[in-house]
């Protein structure tokens, strides 16, 4: 969530550097991965993949998603005191319910136990699948 | 209307691309979930087969290569449709619909327990997203 935060405005920063991009110029993209800001923030974006995949490799789908949607909170704060972008009360009233909805599914546990299968493949009637284990 | 610097697209066509951008990234995200929890916990894997071994494993899985090659369908998607729809529109309801989608679908699909308090969650970061996104 970090990463991709900071990867994010780190891409920002780098491509104001850079300039916009027209389809007439499309080598300034090849152009702006030696720009220091894009570079790193292309390598912070690879580490939030990696940390996402390894998430999914232990959580549910429903545990991950909405805990890294924090992430637009840290990059909106990012936005406002590091790029000194406005936040306008609508996008201030989007952080809310986005920190709330994060609270919601981080008190919660993070992964669905399903019962064991029976001898003939099938999944036993009742299987629903509760959820267990703690945020790690 | 005509909106500078857009092509307009009628509400059918608009709907029709945001529905398709969301629909490949809940694929993605589902086909990718699916493989990781088949791989199993890749802390343990890369402590027993080392960080190569966790990558080999990774991008081994057809079902992961899936995934990706739905992310983007659904990434050239979003830059088809915010050629032809206003992107105070395609951005928010886009990942609105990804947030919803995915909750539905991972209780389909990967048999998780969508309980009340997951509920929520989805409808809450769903909500504030649009409103984040919307400006």
């Amino acid at each position: 969530m970090l990463t991709a935060s900071v990867g994010d405005t780190l891409l920002s920063h780098g491509m104001t550097q850079v300039g916009p991009v027209t389809m007439a110029h499309l080598g300034m993209l090849l152009a702006a991965l030696r720009n220091p800001w894009v570079a790193t923030g292309i390598l912070c974006l690879l580490g939030f993949f990696a940390s996402y995949l390894t998430a999914l490799s232990w959580a549910d789908l429903t545990f991950v998603l909405p805990s890294t949607a924090f992430g637009y909170v840290v990059v909106a704060l990012l936005s406002r005191f590091w790029l000194h972008e406005t936040i306008t009360i609508y996008r201030w009233v989007g952080i809310l319910l986005i920190v709330c909805g994060v609270g919601f599914v981080a008190n919660g546990p993070s992964l669905t136990e399903h019962k064991p299968q029976l001898a003939s493949g099938e999944a036993a009637p009742e299987d629903e699948g509760v959820v267990t284990g703690g945020a790690r | 209307m005509m909106h500078a610097g857009y092509i307009y697209a009628g509400p059918i066509e608009t709907w029709a691309t945001i529905l398709t951008v969301a629909a490949t990234a809940v694929a993605g995200d589902v086909l990718t979930a699916g493989a990781m929890r088949r791989i199993g916990d890749l802390d343990l894997v890369r402590a027993k087969a080392g960080l190569g071994g966790a990558v080999r494993a990774v991008t081994s899985s057809p079902m992961f290569l899936l995934g990706v090659l739905c992310m983007a369908v659904s990434f050239f998607s979003l830059l088809f449709t915010l050629s032809n729809v206003e992107v105070s529109l395609a951005a928010p309801a886009s990942a609105s619909l990804t947030f919803l989608g995915n909750a539905f679908a991972a209780k389909i699909f990967l048999k998780e327990n969508v309980n009340r308090r997951r509920w929520l969650a989805a409808l809450f970061v769903c909500a504030g997203v649009f409103f984040l996104l919307a400006k």
